[in-house]
């Protein structure tokens, strides 16, 4: 039998049962929109999560003090035997190949007083290579000047918002502020960079890391972060800071996370979230799939008669057995392109209502959704079409 | 087409033909020893009380059935131990099976069923229109070639079915009480339409409990507990 006419047989077939099958494929569509709307769901905080993460650019590599198998690092404060990361580790790491810039870094939490006004922010040690490692830009005045070894100047850049706190609209270049017991002169206000998982980004005040090390009385930096070219491969780049750090140190005292290798990390642990909330729509397919499996089996019995006549019209086995699952298919097929559209619409429609609720549908769960209703169908049929095909024909040709 | 048998050749020839079935600790012979040699173009009759064996008989002829012991040939091709797939390509093509209760699909057009023979054995759909069209005008069922069998007399549904159990001109009809669902003038229509199929050379084994359609084949088979018990041609002819 061609498959065109097998096609046919078994849609005039759901066809003929119009409520019944529509109720059945109501199943399937049902816990498709279920699997398709979390999923989205998912894929959306996904991607959101991420793009949280590389919006300082995704070829950034950390180094931390002390040698750590499971990321994260001391709790500042805690005294730790590791060997610290110094201002001059810093400066060597900049002239590794590839390298295109390495900033220190070094942060705490200070009152920061200027024009009159009082503001308690974040403070973070840098150096010159800040903006590029973090792709971040300045508003108006520089950022703080490339220094040669020894003292830097005490000049401060202000985030957006700090400025705004304290000086409003007046200009605050050359103006001087006291951060903790130390006093600077500020030279420029960073670009407004907005928010990073809830942390407010332009509540920032930038020193010299020198300065930061004496505001926090501290040894060493809290990290390195370094930036390299696009085209340079992170693993090598990783490798040279790895090899030049121990020629500093003599032994691998501290601990190197790339960006790739933690965006690797975060990305596998979403796709398992999306998994998951899937799994939790898969509970109602599983429903639709024993639908469909009933239906199926109630089919088989009504037409017993015709199974037999089939056969005695000349009908191999494999034919009926096929005609029986490809109604199987094209029942739970047809729920599937159901379920997307309403999970789809659905999904949509929530983008309008909530549109700070990030919802995303890749068009290959869309295609991944057909194809699992479509295998629903196959396995749901086995079982009611093996039976129909195994029909003695003369007991069916009697069966009335 | 299947080649045509030579003269001295019999269509179906069965020889010691046994079948047993088992109802739960009881045997029943359904078939006993049954020898039977039937020629091109016959037209028998086979008849005998419920429980004689001759449904079973049509069954096996039909390849619907498999004998437990003995041999069938048809067409002097041995179709006794054919597989499964096999039987079905020779239920296809050289045999048209007749049923008392028609066995119409009902969400089918008259059309698609007489049709139906000829999807399962997967023919391109010009030549299925064709030969269909043929059929509906053979059966007189061209005006109703659209309806669905809900919407056909009793004479019309056995005409589709007819026309269906023929379209693929197979060697030998078998009808099972063909005329026990209609009232006796639409039986008598129906009983004409497979004799005139029979006249073209067709074969036509009918299975009856009413002595007046059995009385009218050339030839009657009497059957009892599984065995013939006579086998006699029609006096109007005999003699």
């Amino acid at each position: 039998m061609r498959l065109a006419d097998s096609t046919r047989f078994a849609l005039q077939a759901i066809v003929s049962h119009r409520l019944r099958s529509f109720l059945t494929l109501l199943g399937i569509a049902v816990g498709i929109a279920a699997v398709i709307l979390l999923t989205s769901i998912g894929e959306g905080v996904h991607q959101y999560v991420l793009s949280e993460f590389t919006q300082f650019g995704t070829n950034v590599i950390a180094i931390a003090p002390g040698k750590v198998k499971t990321g994260g690092q001391p709790p500042s404060g805690i005294p730790t035997t590791a060997r610290l990361l110094t201002m001059e580790d810093a400066l060597s790491l900049k002239h590794l190949p590839n390298v295109t810039a390495a900033t220190p870094l070094v942060w705490g939490n200070s009152e920061v007083s200027g024009n009159g006004r009082l503001r308690r922010s974040t403070i973070y040690g840098v150096d010159a290579d800040f903006p590029r490692v973090f792709s971040s830009s300045l508003n108006v005045g520089s950022f703080l000047p490339r220094t040669g070894a020894g003292s830097p100047r005490a000049f401060v850049v202000l985030g957006a918002k700090l400025r705004n706190e304290l000086f409003g609209d007046v200009n605050p270049l050359g103006a001087r502020v006291r951060i903790g017991g130390l006093h600077f002169r500020v030279i420029g206000v960073m670009a407004p960079k907005g928010q990073f998982l809830g942390i407010d980004l332009d509540d920032t005040a930038f020193i010299p890391a020198e300065r930061a090390l004496e505001l926090y009385n501290r040894e060493g930096l809290v990290e390195i972060h370094v930036a390299y070219a696009e085209n340079a491969s992170s693993v090598k780049v990783a490798d040279a800071i790895k090899d030049r750090l121990i020629m500093r140190h003599g032994h691998e005292d501290f601990t190197i996370t790339t960006q790739e290798d933690m965006l690797k990390t975060l990305s596998n642990i979403l796709n398992i979230l999306t998994m998951a909330v899937g799994a939790l729509g898969g509970i109602s397919l599983l429903v639709g799939a024993v639908g469909i499996v009933t239906i199926m089996t109630i089919s088989v019995t009504e037409r017993t008669n015709e199974i037999g006549l089939l056969v005695a019209l000349g009908a191999r086995r494999r034919s009926v057995l096929g005609l029986f699952l490809g109604e199987s298919i094209i029942l739970a097929a047809l729920g599937g392109l159901m379920g997307l559209s309403l999970g789809a619409g659905l999904a949509q429609l929530l983008r309008l209502v909530l549109p700070r609720l990030p919802v995303h549908t890749p068009w290959s769960f869309a295609v991944g959704a057909l194809v699992m209703s479509a295998v629903i169908g196959l396995l749901a049929g086995v079982l009611p079409a093996r039976s129909a095909a195994r029909l003695d024909p003369i007991e069916a040709l009697r069966a009335e | 087409m299947p080649s045509l048998p030579s003269a001295n050749q019999d269509l179906i020839e069965l020889s010691q033909i046994n079948r047993t079935f088992y109802l739960g600790d009881s045997q029943v012979h359904a078939l006993r020893n049954v020898n039977l040699h039937i020629a091109s173009g016959e037209y028998i009759a086979v008849m005998g009380p419920s429980g004689s064996g001759k449904s079973t008989l049509l069954n096996l002829i039909g390849l619907l059935d498999r004998a437990d012991a003995g041999t069938y040939k048809l067409q002097g091709d041995d179709v006794t131990t054919l597989d499964s797939d096999a039987q079905a390509q020779v239920r296809s093509k050289r045999i048209g099976f007749i049923f008392q209760s028609f066995h119409l699909v009902p969400r089918l057009t008259a059309a698609a069923n007489i049709e139906l023979p000829l999807t399962l054995a997967g023919m391109p759909t010009a030549q299925r229109a064709t030969l269909v069209v043929q059929a509906l005008k053979d059966f007189g069922l061209t005006d109703r070639a659209q309806h669905k069998p809900n919407e056909l007399s009793g004479g019309q549904r056995q005409r589709v079915a007819i026309a269906r159990a023929t379209v693929q001109r197979p060697a030998v009809l078998l009808a099972d009480e063909p005329t026990g669902n209609l009232d006796r003038i639409t039986g008598e229509e129906v009983v004409r339409l497979l004799e005139a199929l029979n006249a073209q050379g067709m074969t036509l084994i009918v299975v009856t409990h009413d002595p007046v359609l059995g009385a009218r084949a050339r030839r009657q088979i009497k059957m009892e507990d599984g065995c013939i018990v006579s086998d006699s041609l029609s006096s109007s002819i005999a003699t």
